[in-house]
């Protein structure tokens, strides 16, 4: 326990669970998540990938537990407040504002006029123009800013969401299934983004596309029945026999 | 890029729009009609500060309550408690058994002014409390709701469940608020008699630049990021709250800021037409309120006060002919509304008369080629232009 030459985790899950009328969707769950690093987390349906972003967010409340987040606890902090505190999270179909320009998508999730009266006299200065640019170039939707968002591709809509959360600056970024739904070359393009953005930040992503997956994860979780079955590289999880038998074995 | 004038006025063509409603209520039906109508006319547009509420909480906030009367009602009630007051003078009711309170009062064996009647006789209060008082309900209202994430259906029937009971409060404790009769018999505002014609067209033009007032408010508040933050919740709540906003803090603010233009209207409404009941308060009035909305278009500040305005005239008329098919008209027009013209007479507007009349102006546009370079110059980064182009068109097409 002298952990001086280990880094502290950002993210430190212990113990986490949660049931639903007795159903344990997340069980007594353990995960460490450390700084920089790209984590994916894959595992059958209904193992509780969702449950466990939900529980981070603070969308679902865990039954007990704790998430520890650069030293603060999430479990009793409200929603916003664990976006203020630097957690970002991409839902699982794109979520966008459809009837504002792509411009106006990414400036609502720019972090200042967070409250009523700030967002009431809140100014589009130059800053915040520059910073919209910046992320909308980042996300190759440069050309589309003052298109509206609802006219956008499947794909486009789910990079707008991720440059959504980029405006926020986030130290965790939380994606659930990001390339679901994306062609080859969209896939191909999201990995390369994915592999930009995670420098200074920890991502914490949700996929079923194995090619994808090897292409970004540093390390790979994988979760069956609300519990950690194996963690590791790409290759060391593949071979794994327990994880082959979740996977194939019914 | 968007100058704080621009903010108000919604550029050019919300600038239109404006003008044309303040020449029309300011100029035409001043010199049109007679002072009895003009009163009439009056009356309506004090509903068209509920209608005006309702666009801002209901159509972009997607809060839809079916309970504006209550803040109508609470706005009419504290400006009729002063004039009640005022004219509740000891000389003038030397005859009751307690002179110096209301009539009502003395009826109901009451001998001595509650507790909570004192403060309205400063003006001063009195005008704070038109606007406050509603706001600091809606403000409780609010905080019970949707901090507890209640919303839709089930805030829609809070609200109906509210005015009922107000109503029934009111009408129950008739010592202190004179009952099912409401306050009536006002006569002076601070000595001035409101009951003559020249005070009704005064009155009038008050009341009309305070609707101008709040639909200038109004189109601030939907040009701010706030506004876009009200759409944005409307149809994507989750992101909103996952994007480190306080979901609920806005739907309180937009909530309070319709139950105090609502209670605005309630005020002029007592001082206009001179007493104020609970008839305007429960849930019938209510939900008319949504329908004057509903009809002019609850996506446009400006379509409200034409919906107000239509179909209070319509009621009118109807009502004097066919007195018991109004409400069924009244039903069928909402059901027609919902089915057929979701965004009222300004999202008709929008897609028919504005092309009719872009195609008669494009003869004159055809000639100089150079021209043709001109139409597309709206930038859509400015968050004005979608929220008034509706209004603006809107507005020629009413009588």
């Amino acid at each position: 326990m002298t952990g001086f030459q280990m880094p502290k985790p950002v993210l430190a899950i212990e113990g986490l669970t949660v049931s639903f009328d007795g159903f344990k969707a997340v069980d007594d769950l353990n995960l460490y998540l450390d700084r920089n690093e790209v984590r994916v987390v894959i595992g059958p349906n209904g193992a509780g990938k969702t449950t466990v972003l939900d529980l981070i967010c603070g969308k679902t409340r865990a039954t007990s537990g704790s998430i520890q987040f650069d030293g603060r606890e999430l479990t009793k902090m409200k929603e916003f407040d664990i976006v203020r505190a630097g957690v970002g999270r991409k839902f699982q179909n794109p979520s966008i504002y459809e009837n504002l320009s792509v411009f106006e998508n990414l400036e609502m999730s720019y972090p200042a006029g967070r409250k009523v009266f700030g967002a009431l006299f809140f100014k589009r200065s130059a800053e915040v123009i520059a910073r919209v640019e910046e992320v909308a170039a980042e996300i190759g939707l440069a050309g589309q800013l003052h298109s509206e968002a609802g006219l956008l591709s499947h794909g486009q809509k789910q990079w707008l969401e991720i440059g959504m959360l980029l405006m926020q600056d986030p130290e965790l970024l939380m994606l659930d299934e990001p390339v679901a739904g994306m062609s080859v070359s969209e896939r191909a393009q999201t990995a390369e983004l994915l592999k930009r953005i995670s420098q200074g930040r920890s991502v914490l992503v949700i996929e079923h596309d194995m090619e994808f997956v090897k292409s970004i994860a540093h390390k790979v979780t994988v979760l069956h029945q609300g519990k950690v079955l194996a963690e590791g590289s790409m290759d060391a999880v593949q071979n794994n026999p327990k994880v082959i038998e979740v996977y194939l074995g019914h | 890029m968007n100058s704080t004038l621009d903010k108000f006025f919604g550029g050019k063509q919300g600038g239109i729009g404006l003008l044309v409603l303040a020449a029309l209520i300011l100029v035409v039906f001043p010199l049109a009609l007679d002072s009895f109508r003009l009163n009439m006319v009056g009356k309506y547009l004090t509903y068209a500060f509920v209608a005006v509420g309702l666009v801002l909480c209901w159509g972009y906030g997607g809060i839809l309550s079916l309970g504006q009367g209550i803040f109508f009602g609470l706005g009419g009630y504290c400006m009729a408690m002063f004039l009640k007051l005022e004219a509740s003078d000891p000389e003038s009711t030397k005859i009751q058994s307690t002179p110096g309170i209301p009539d009502f009062m003395d009826w109901n064996q009451i001998t001595e002014l509650p507790l909570f009647w004192q403060p309205f006789q400063s003006f001063g209060f009195t005008l704070l409390a038109v606007v406050a008082v509603p706001a600091i309900l809606a403000l409780v209202i609010g905080m019970a709701m949707f901090k507890r994430r209640v919303g839709d259906v089930y805030f829609s029937i809070v609200t109906q469940a509210i005015a009922a009971i107000l109503t029934i409060l009111i009408i129950g404790q008739q010592g202190l608020t004179g009952g099912v009769n409401g306050i009536t018999d006002l006569k002076t505002l601070l000595g001035w008699d409101i009951r003559t014609d020249e005070a009704k067209i005064i009155l009038y033009f008050v009341n009309a630049a305070l609707l101008l007032g709040c639909i200038l408010i109004g189109r601030f508040i939907l040009a701010s990021k706030l506004g876009r933050l009200l759409m944005a919740m409307r149809d994507k709540e989750e992101r909103v709250r996952f994007s480190g906003y306080d979901v609920a803090s806005f739907k309180i603010f937009v909530f309070c800021v319709a139950a105090s233009f609502s209670a605005i209207g309630g005020a002029m409404f007592t001082l206009q037409v001179g007493f104020m009941s609970p008839s305007f308060v429960g849930i019938v009035p209510s939900i008319e309120m949504v329908i004057f909305a509903a009809v002019g278009g609850r996506m446009s500040l400006l379509g409200a006060v034409y919906g107000a305005l239509l179909v209070n005239y319509g009621k009118t008329v109807f009502s004097e002919s066919f007195p018991e098919l109004w409400l069924y008209f009244m039903g069928g027009l909402f059901i027609a509304v919902v089915m057929y013209f979701p965004n009222g007479l300004a999202g008709l507007w929008h897609s028919h008369a504005s092309k009719w009349l872009a195609r008669l102006r494009l003869p004159s546009r055809r000639q100089p080629p150079a021209a043709a370079a001109q139409p597309a110059e709206q930038p859509p980064a400015s968050g004005a232009g979608t929220i008034d182009a509706v209004p603006a068109k809107q507005l020629e097409s009413t009588p």
